[in-house]
């Protein structure tokens, strides 16, 4: 069983004028290569400071997260950078796809981040968008697609450098329920397989059932690791 | 990422488009302004300048600038022409006149009396008629713009142009008859009144009766004279003042620089310029990094570096510098050809172009730098804050 993260005692304090706020608050936590763990529980559990910590664009203030067995808080900057442009790959809830550019631009960015030639990265990120089913909207801008069709870019630009790690912060909140769906179908029939780990932060308790584990979290503990044989769903 | 770079820029065309006209208005002010404070200033010695063929001025120890007559008695000329090195020295006078028009009314005239025999410091260009003219008696030679305007005649119809002089017409100096024999081009001076030439000898019997009428003496050197050895030579000789030509447009522009409150009135509008210029770009430049933040957040948590988003940011800056400072320069060129025919003072050398460009790179740098101290202070994890 390959570990895809691994964070031990993870601590992590924000400063906010003065008073400190313990967001993560001793997290143990491992995720299996190959599986979709989703993070829940209420608004300031510390769901997205630990997918920030886990996706190494957050320091934690104590204890150790690894990612593919390296630890990101003792690499040097730029290698840090170079580890997350080859191995994560994001979707927002936002979807926070750069309004002036079309589909396949906005799909070749991170490969053009890893080096690749505008034009290759173009025609890799349409072979992309025809796998998320956009392949005849290549062209258009942001704001020509719906939120689904958007939601379905954002998934190709955080596949099409076939990273080991997809964290994804709150995908379907802004859908409504079919579409959501849809794109964690999507999620679970592209972006996962066996070398590609998948970590969603939700509170959207129709999805839960994609996941392959769940973590509950609750004022910056993990409270229970669940897996979904065992799940039931709630709400 | 530069192509990203410059979709983002030109993405925002609200945003976009006030940055470049920022950048274009204090461009155009940086510009124009200045052009306009040279051309003033370049005709305050513009008569040194039309006076082109000696290479030495000699003057009155007491005089500030081209304008400030103090008379010298003839008996220096003989002096200045006795002193070695000197090729030849000529009389010149130059005096403020009042010009007795058709109408009856007056007008204040520069009137500039050239030696008799060689008629040297004559008009740069004539257009009508010949220097030779003033020989005949009682002649006079206008300037284009003096005799078209100032000294113009009458209008048949009320309200009308006044019709210009032309060769043959007659003035009344200081109640002696002068006779129009030519029309001359002559560049417009600081006063911008009308410019009459004449011999030294009539324009002696135009002046009011004085002891000393000689303005100047124009000095020619021998071939191969050190010059700046021959002014002092004649300084230690006369106790006169001598000046190159620069030094003498030296000496009027400085005069002028100091003693009047031109160069702090255009400074001010430069200076004004620059400011309300950077406050815009700079402001919009960086609402326009502001309101793309999230986007910078999701490159860096890409795995773009700051060094890029650096280099994203300046291209943008230089970009709409570029852009706001060629439409500027643009607009300044287009507005002194437009002027070029009117009374406005226009000169715009190529170091204007260098001044504004340096104005305008200060204002693109201090807009990119307050820019990419926000992308490099951004932490990436801003990206999951809804």
């Amino acid at each position: 069983m390959n570990l895809a993260v691994r964070c031990q005692n993870v601590v992590k304090v924000y400063d906010t004028g003065g008073q400190k706020v313990t967001a993560l608050n001793d997290i143990n936590l491992d995720i299996i290569a190959g599986q979709l763990m989703m993070l829940v529980g209420p608004s300031g559990c510390g769901k997205t400071t630990l997918i920030s910590v886990i996706a190494g664009i957050l320091d934690q203030d104590e204890g150790l997260c690894e990612l593919f067995g390296e630890n990101l808080l003792t690499m040097r900057s730029k290698d840090k950078l170079n580890f997350r442009a080859k191995n994560i790959g994001f979707v927002f809830q936002a979807f926070n796809l750069l309004p002036s550019l079309n589909a396949a631009e906005n799909v070749s960015v991170p490969l053009i981040i890893n080096g690749m030639k505008r034009a290759e990265a173009e025609r890799k990120a349409i072979t992309l968008l025809e796998q998320v089913g956009l392949g005849a909207r290549w062209k258009s801008l942001p704001s020509q697609l719906s939120g689904g069709q958007q939601q379905r870019v954002a998934i190709a630009r955080a596949l099409v450098h076939n990273p080991r790690l997809i964290v994804c912060d709150e995908p379907t909140s802004a859908l409504d329920h079919e579409t959501g769906r849809n794109v964690m179908k999507l999620l679970k029939d592209v972006a996962l397989h066996k070398d590609r780990t998948l970590v969603i932060v939700t509170h959207d308790a129709r999805i839960f059932d994609f996941a392959d584990r769940i973590a509950e979290m609750d004022d910056g503990h993990i409270v229970e690791v669940k897996g979904n044989a065992r799940l039931k769903v709630k709400g | 990422m530069n192509h990203i770079a410059l979709k983002m820029l030109m993405g925002d065309t609200g945003k976009y488009i006030g940055i470049v006209m920022g950048l274009t208005f204090a461009s155009l002010i940086m510009t124009q302004q200045p052009a306009i404070f040279l051309g003033i200033m370049s005709r305050t010695y513009s008569f040194v300048t039309d006076v082109g063929l000696p290479d030495i001025w000699v003057i009155d120890p007491k005089v500030q600038f081209v304008d400030d007559i103090k008379p010298m008695q003839d008996t220096e000329l003989y002096r200045v022409r006795g002193i070695s090195g000197v090729e030849w020295a000529m009389p010149m006078y130059k005096g403020l006149l009042k010009a007795r028009l058709l109408d009856g009314t007056f007008q204040t005239c520069n009137v500039v009396g050239l030696d008799d025999a060689t008629l040297i410091g004559g008009p740069p260009v004539m257009l009508e008629g010949k220097l030779d003219d003033l020989r005949r008696s009682d002649s006079v030679i206008v300037d284009i713009d003096g005799a078209s305007e100032k000294l113009g005649k009458p209008s048949l119809i009320p309200g009308g142009k006044p019709v210009p002089l032309k060769i043959g017409d007659n003035l009344e100096l200081n109640d002696r008859r002068a006779i129009v024999v030519g029309i001359a081009k002559v560049t417009r001076t600081f006063q911008s009144q009308p410019v009459i030439y004449t011999t030294y000898s009539r324009a002696k019997s135009y002046a009011p009766k004085e002891r000393k009428l000689l303005s100047f003496v124009l000095v020619k050197a021998k071939k191969g004279q050190d010059l700046v050895e021959l002014t002092r030579s004649i300084r230690e000789s006369t106790g006169l003042a001598a000046y190159t030509q620069a030094d003498f447009k030296t000496l009027t522009y400085e005069y002028f620089m100091h003693n009047t409150g031109i160069p702090i009135n255009f400074g001010t509008s430069v200076l004004l310029g620059f400011i309300v210029g950077a406050a815009i770009a700079g402001q919009t430049f960086y609402n326009f990094t502001l309101g793309n933040i999230m986007q910078f957040g999701v490159l860096k948590a890409m795995g773009t570096s700051n060094w890029i988003l650096l280099r994203m940011i300046l291209l943008q800056a230089v970009l709409v510098g570029s852009i706001g400072y060629g439409l500027g320069v643009g607009l300044t060129a287009l507005f002194g050809f437009a002027m070029r025919h009117t009374i406005l003072a226009f000169k715009f050398p190529w170091q204007l172009l260098l001044f504004s460009g340096a104005g305008i790179s200060l204002i693109c740098a201090f807009a990119a730098i307050i820019s990419i101290l926000k992308v490099i202070r951004l932490e990436p994890a801003i990206v999951f804050k809804g």
